[in-house]
């Protein structure tokens, strides 16, 4: 087990050898996230992670995976997606093309919920979304979009809260254990990496959706990630967060104004 | 300055205790008050609305990185962990339930302990599982005070016992004893 000053040496070392920039993550989070690292692989120590990290390049790519949170769900807050569709959608149907950035997908639950949806609204054939996450693995594991079937009722039932009109499994392939999302709904996602902290903006979206990315960043790197996605939002634009997330400390905040308080969607509006 | 801050956990059971507590409470008490209970997700509940009418406290659903304040009740949102910052600022996180809970009581106890060691009163009530025991243990090892609901008053009494058979610190107190000690404590 580490501490606190012993995660800032540890932090430092990372950004030194490998070049990622841990430095503004929340403290509390990423102190909790080493531990349960370190608990797994059997380390004592911060020597021990130390040693480890620096001689067996496979271990870091691991602990990479295993520091950023990727416990994700389909639908997750039916409430916001049922508000999505109502007041988020009506505008994107006005446009020719519709991009849209899913930042921090995870293992792409979020973003395949979002491409479901646009399927059941008509808009699915004149999307694009950009799906990117800071973590390999994840962008590995979103491409192949497969899940266990042991959570689906969980899936099925947030599905119907926010309004869906299918059976939900009818668009995965599955077998006893697994669910394989539909070729057909992994089209017109593109998957990448992306690294909040230390990459530009690449593309104008009309709707970015980054929803529980913020909660594990400091208040300077959640600016920082803020500023990113309000210069890639044309005007009218629309930017959705976490429910518990706050555009109030950020210095775009004037620039937004509030779709829905409660599920914190935001338009640009300069 | 260390913040003193009180964090009332809880499952099962325990909303009635917490009300009680909060309605006897001295009213120039204003020393900041966590609650971390389980309650179901997705469900738009009156729990802040209710806690409002029984205190003199200002009653708010934390949102990530806000900063703590005297005379505020601050709620642990469902299907989040809830964690303290070095500069005392609430912080959220949807990483792995801990004992089928989150936010787990447990996390919360272990991650405001290391921030504020002696500064934390943990206080452990009704409930069905074993949430908050190892948590509540790590506070009374940092010299915060610990308090767990009597055994024999708890609605459900898996929760405080499951804390006392891991750790012989804590004092084992009924809502009139709790009460009282929080008002001679936090004057």
């Amino acid at each position: 087990m580490i501490n606190l000053n012993e995660l800032d040496e540890l932090l430092f070392t990372i950004k030194k050898q490998f070049d990622y920039d841990f430095r503004d993550y929340s403290k509390a989070s990423i102190l909790r996230r080493i531990n349960r690292f370190m608990t797994i692989n059997n380390m004592k120590n911060a020597v021990d992670l130390k040693f480890e990290l620096i001689n067996n390049p496979s271990i870091f790519q691991n602990f990479i995976n295993e520091i950023v949170v990727n416990v994700s769900e389909f639908f997750r807050d039916p409430s916001f997606f049922k508000s999505l569709q109502q007041k988020v959608f009506p505008y994107l149907e006005s446009y020719p093309k519709i991009n849209i950035w899913s930042a921090g997908c995870s293992f792409g639950e979020e973003t395949y919920s979002l491409n479901i949806l646009l399927k059941e609204n008509n808009l699915y054939d004149k999307s694009r979304i950009y799906a990117t996450d800071i973590s390999s693995n994840a962008i590995e594991k979103s491409r192949k979009g497969i899940y266990d079937n042991a959570n689906f009722k969980e899936y099925t039932k947030n599905y119907y809260d926010c309004g869906g009109k299918e059976s939900l499994k009818n668009y995965f392939v599955s077998d006893e254990k697994h669910s394989m999302i539909q070729s057909e709904l992994k089209k017109n996602i593109l998957f990448s990496n992306h690294n909040l902290v230390t990459d530009s903006v690449f593309k104008e979206c009309q709707l970015i959706l980054c929803r529980n990315v913020l909660i594990y960043f400091n208040n300077n790197l959640q600016n920082k990630a803020l500023e990113l996605f309000y210069e890639s939002l044309p005007v009218h634009g629309f930017l959705a967060i976490g429910k518990k997330e706050s555009l109030r400390f950020s210095s775009v905040y004037e620039n937004f104004k509030e779709i829905d308080r409660e599920e914190k969607i935001y338009q640009k509006i300069k | 300055m260390k913040p003193e801050l009180i964090i009332i956990g809880g499952s099962a059971g325990a909303f009635s205790t917490i009300l009680s507590i909060l309605n006897h409470l001295d009213k120039d008490i204003n020393i900041p008050i966590v609650i971390v209970l389980h309650r179901l997700k997705n469900t738009t509940s009156s729990f802040e609305a209710i806690l409002q009418k029984n205190t003199h406290y200002s009653v708010k659903e934390i949102e990530d990185k806000e900063k703590i304040q005297k005379s505020f009740i601050y709620t642990a949102p469902s299907d989040y962990h809830l964690l303290l910052e070095e500069d005392f600022c609430f912080s959220l996180d949807v990483s792995e339930m801990v004992n089928f809970s989150r936010p787990s009581i447990d996390v919360t106890f272990e991650s405001f302990s290391t921030i504020l060691k002696e500064k934390c009163c943990g206080i452990l009530l009704s409930g069905s599982n074993h949430d908050g025991a190892n948590g509540l243990k790590i506070m009374a090892e940092n010299n915060g005070k610990t308090i767990i609901q009597d055994c024999n008053e708890a609605e459900f009494d898996i929760m405080p016992k499951a804390a006392k058979t891991i750790c012989n610190k804590h004092q084992e107190l009924n809502t009139t004893n709790i009460i009282n000690t929080l008002n001679n404590e936090y004057r």
